[in-house]
Formats: C-alpha cells, structure tokens, sequence
C-alpha cells in the first residue's frame, strides 16, 4: 500500500520543525499543509480533537499527534534508514530525557523572552540563559547530543533556532555571547540537509515574533 | 552480571507508582529507597541533578529519570514479560500521547483542588471532572485503556486513584458520580495487582 503522509504545520512552529526534519532524514514524501491557527481547518479539529494543536502528522488516515511522539513514530516506522534514536535502551532513556527537558523547560522561558517585558522579562532572559547553558554542558565535546550522529536531541532542539534573532532583540542580548558552543552545534546542524530544508528563514520569524509581540506588550 | 536495581522514590508520588508498578510486572527484584523530599538525600541530587525529583531508577549504577521515560526504559531492557507498551508503532504512538496527556493535564488541575481555595480551587476541580471524563471517554467499553491487557496508559494513570480520596475530601464531590466507568477501571486495575502480588 501507498504511504500517505500529510503534516499539518504552521511554518515558525518550532515543534513542526521537527516532525519534518524528522521525515526528510527518512526520505519520506510528505504533503505539507500550512494552518491558519485562527481559523483552525475542519481536518485539523477532526485529526487532533484533545488538543487542536499543530503538528499533527496524517499517516494512511490515522493521525499521530505530539511533535516528540511524532518523531518516534517516524523513527518506528521508516526504521531502514538514519536511525533518530540510539538503540541502546540506556542511551535511548538519556535522549528521552532531554527532548522532555526541552519540552517542559525551554518553551515557557524562551515566552517569556518575547512576550513579556520589565521584569518578568528579566527572569524568563535570565532562565532561558540558564537552560541554554545546562543544554550546551549536555553537549560537551560531542558533535551532536548523541554523540556523532545527529539525532533525537538535536531535532528536538534545533528549531528553536529559529526564534534566536527574535529572543536577542526583544531581549536585548547575545545568544552566541552566552553559548558559544551551543551556536557551534548549530552551525554544523543547519549543514545537514533536512535540517536547511525544514528550518524558515530567521529574519521572517523575527518579522513574525514581532507583530505577535504587539498582541501581548502593547508599546 | 546481577542486575542492581534501586528506585529513590516517595510513598504517596503517583508518578514513583508507574515505576513500582513496572518494575513489578517485568518482575525485577528492586531495593526500594525511600526519600525524604525536605532534606534530599546526596544520591539524589547526584542522579538527578537537572530536576533533583523523585523517582529516579537507579540501573546497575546508572540513573534514569522521569517516570514515563522509566516504564519505556524497563520495557526494553526486560521485555520478555509482560510489554507495557503494545508493539504496534501506531498503537504505541496512541499510547505515549495518552501518556502524555496525563502527564500534561490531570496533576495540574488536581492540584488545585487540594493547594488552593476560591476560584482557583473551583476551577480546577472543573478542569479535573471534564480531564477524568476525556479519559473515560478514550477507555469506553475496553477491559483497559490498550484493549484487553493491562498497560502503559493503566500504569500511568492509576497512581492518581490513590489521591482520589483525598481530591474528594477537599473538592467536596463524588468522582466515582461524575466518572462511574473510569472508577470501575481502576477497581479492576488494582484487583489486578492484588491477585498478581
């Protein structure tokens, strides 16, 4: 049978961005669908009815919801090519553990950033620096979070990216200044082709954050 | 090499339960290490100095934390009994989103009902009552939440049933009334337990 995959997406979600960084490493075909998130589509309310968030990755009909689980499925599932998770069971345990430290930590502090200003602004700057650095002591030495494959962590984080520019002029700081490694690693995931293919272009999602920006910090 | 199993954990966590609950079923002889959360112990802080919480599942000297990533990690590494998780990709997908779900949802607005009053209190257990019947709604007619066999959604949820008692105490509300299937689940869930313990 055919494989049917559709990805419904919003184009500066950093968590879209990992879903189909996660199908271009496997060399899937995929029909991307952009959403207007304030007019959510039929399909989107139907495909992802507990949370009606994006993304939300259509595969032969069934929907798979959650960018994490997402990228899991696809590894599950396109299994003969560039394995995402290690197959050791302790290594993989380790991966895990830092895709949910990203979900649970770096999310609301990088909000913070841009989305508020004075002092709750501070706090979330100062946090966010905080995660930044934990994540680049993760790295280490290493190429890649796993080691020298790019993988599961690097996905999980790399779309992030492409909120820096936003983070550093809202914010008034330097990204770079703080995690030098950390902008290293970067640099050597956006080389990697499913990265470049899967990532917006920073200046747009700067033009973005700031008309967002508005709705929450009226000047 | 003997497998050195220990769990850094606290009696009344639901989340410490999921991994008791696993480890029971995979039937893993483990020195259960209870933690003292207002004076934390060095070997937790050493294991898990990112989020310095319980539980943490200590694997022949190596730690591994959070309790979902735990069930997946004990899944692999003793998968001859028992799979917690179905080996379906898209069953195991529908099964982490649930996970999920649980973990993204039912502590927060639970715990409002017994850390906070007025409003607040009134709008968790709101929040509470339509998380429980979402969940019942998923369960439907099935045995448990993976169909026949006892699982990884089971697990992860049933540490809560614990706390039901006491979420009624301070919500002032009857959950079996609002959820009576879901209440039903977790008798057979912990029927289950006692006749395999």
């Amino acid at each position: 049978m055919a494989n049917e995959v559709i990805l419904l997406d919003f184009w500066p979600s950093m968590f879209g961005m990992r879903t189909r960084i996660a199908l271009r490493e496997k060399g899937v075909e995929f029909e991307y669908r952009e959403e207007d998130l304030r007019n959510k589509s039929p399909l989107l309310l139907q495909m992802n009815p507990i949370h009606k968030k994006i993304p939300v990755l259509i595969h032969n009909g069934k929907p798979v919801n959650e960018s994490i689980i997402q990228v899991q499925y696809i590894d599950e599932v396109w299994s003969h090519k560039n394995p995402i998770l290690p197959s050791d069971p302790y290594q993989r345990a380790q991966a895990r553990f830092w895709a949910d430290f990203i979900d649970k930590k770096l999310y609301d502090a990088q909000r913070k950033v841009w989305a508020t200003k004075g002092e709750e602004q501070e706090a979330g700057k100062k946090d966010f620096i905080e995660i930044l650095k934990t994540l680049e002591s993760e790295l280490g030495d290493k190429p890649y979070f796993g080691g020298d494959d790019f993988g599961y962590v690097d996905i999980a984080l790399i779309g992030f990216y492409t909120w820096f520019p936003a983070y550093e002029k809202f914010a008034n700081f330097s990204i770079e200044s703080e995690v030098p490694k950390l902008i290293a690693w970067v640099k050597k995931c956006l080389q990697r082709e499913s990265v470049a293919k899967s990532l917006p272009d920073p200046e747009k999602v700067t033009e973005f954050v700031s008309e967002l920006r508005k709705k929450f910090v009226p000047e | 090499m003997a497998d050195e199993v220990i769990l850094l954990d606290f009696w009344p966590s639901m989340f410490g339960m999921r991994t008791r609950i696993a480890l029971e079923e995979k039937n893993v002889i483990f020195d259960y290490r209870e933690q003292d959360l207002w004076n934390k112990n060095p070997i937790l802080l050493e294991m898990n100095p990112v989020h310095k919480k319980i539980p943490v599942l200590i694997h022949n000297g190596k730690p591994v934390c959070e309790s979902l990533i735990q069930m997946e990690y004990i899944d692999e590494v003793w998968p001859s009994k028992t799979p917690l998780l179905p080996s379906d990709p898209y069953q195991r997908a529908h099964a982490k989103f649930w996970g999920d779900f649980i973990d993204k949802k039912v502590y927060a607005s639970a715990r409002l009902i017994w850390g906070a009053k007025g409003e607040e209190h009134e709008a968790g257990k709101k929040e509470f009552i339509e998380i429980l019947k979402t969940l019942e709604s998923e369960l439907g007619d099935k045995t448990y939440f993976g169909g026949e066999t006892f699982g990884y959604v089971d697990i992860a949820l049933i540490g809560f049933y614990s706390w039901f008692e006491a979420y009624e105490k301070f919500g002032n509300f009857s959950i079996e009334a609002e959820c009576l299937k879901l209440i039903a689940w977790a008798k057979r869930c912990v029927k289950r337990e006692r006749e395999c313990f």
